[in-house]
């Protein structure tokens, strides 16, 4: 993937299909390490499927027998100097926590989190998120349980209620291309 | 800079379209339906998906919603963008890219010319 973001947007999707009500998206700066870590309340995966998920070739989907979605992620944290980590608990739910060296010149770039957020409240209201964003000065939630009061009705996948929260969360989650 | 506060302004004026919306309209939503699990996102599904919420939202298109789904199994014709009228077919279109994306809502959307050169062809 060309962007952090983008594996974001892909992993969540993990989420949703698990049934989770809220996700909670972290993405943290500190020092010299950006720590993503994405964590739901869904059905969750028994040790058996856990064991094996960061295989390529193991997924839910019956159609097709290739799941790149964590593979993909796992490799691009180990190839920038960092780490990978999940932990699931059935009927608990899931936690993917990824680490990478901020200076690695292998590390993608963090890239629009304001796009990435959009499309997943493109769903509607079912799953509420919650994105908590932190580099230097910055330290910015976003809480879709937040935004469904403000709207009061107003479905959130309005489109233009999309490009509202895009450029919302792309102004409030400024890196200057450093992340 | 934006505030959440902000979005009150749209609410106001989404508030009074969406009563007028559902007084006259039983079930006549358009969708534009964009693949988006790792091969659709990999292959440049975001940018495709904003510039359809941006087309929908600019030209302030009543009724249309843009959403998301998985993975067809069509993975080598990613980007897909699925377009659903209501009392139409359903119609398909692959590598979808930003450009692309315009078309189908000013020539689809709007004035109801499917695009025909963006549909699945035998390749």
């Amino acid at each position: 993937m060309r962007e952090l973001s983008l594996n974001i947007l892909d992993i969540v999707e993990n989420s949703v299909k698990a049934e989770a009500k809220i996700v909670y998206i972290d993405v943290i700066a500190k020092d010299n390490v950006l720590t993503i870590s994405i964590k739901d309340d869904g059905k969750g995966m028994s040790e058996e499927f856990l064991s094996r998920v960061t295989d390529p070739y193991t997924t839910t989907r019956t159609t097709r027998k290739v799941g790149m979605g964590l593979p993909f992620l796992k490799m691009e944290a180990e190839m920038a100097g960092g780490t990978f980590d999940i932990r699931s608990k059935l009927g608990e739910g899931t936690t993917v926590t990824t680490t990478f060296a901020i200076d690695h010149i292998d590390r993608p770039p963090l890239g629009d989190l304001g796009e990435t957020m959009s499309i997943l409240i493109s769903n509607g209201d079912e799953v509420d998120y919650v994105l908590h964003f932190v580099f230097n000065e910055t330290d910015f939630v976003f809480d879709t349980r937040e935004l469904k009061e403000q709207l009061d009705g107003v479905p959130m996948d309005e489109p233009e209620v999309l490009l509202f929260i895009k450029n919302y969360i792309r102004e409030n989650t400024p890196h200057g291309g450093l992340l | 800079m934006k505030s959440i506060d902000d979005i009150k302004a749209i609410r106001d004026k989404m508030q009074s379209e969406i009563i007028l919306r559902d007084n006259t309209s039983g079930n006549d939503e358009t969708r534009i339906v964009v693949g988006m699990a790792t091969c659709g996102i990999s292959a440049g599904a975001r940018p495709v998906f904003n510039t359809l919420v941006e087309e929908v939202a600019t030209r302030q298109l009543k009724n249309v919603k843009v959403t998301r789904s998985g993975c067809l199994g069509m993975c080598k014709l990613e980007p897909i963008v699925e377009v659903f009228v209501p009392g139409q077919e359903k119609v398909t279109y692959v590598h979808v890219d930003s450009e692309k994306a315009k078309q189908i809502v000013a020539n689809h959307i709007v004035n109801g010319n499917i695009c025909t050169e963006y549909l699945i062809t035998n390749e």
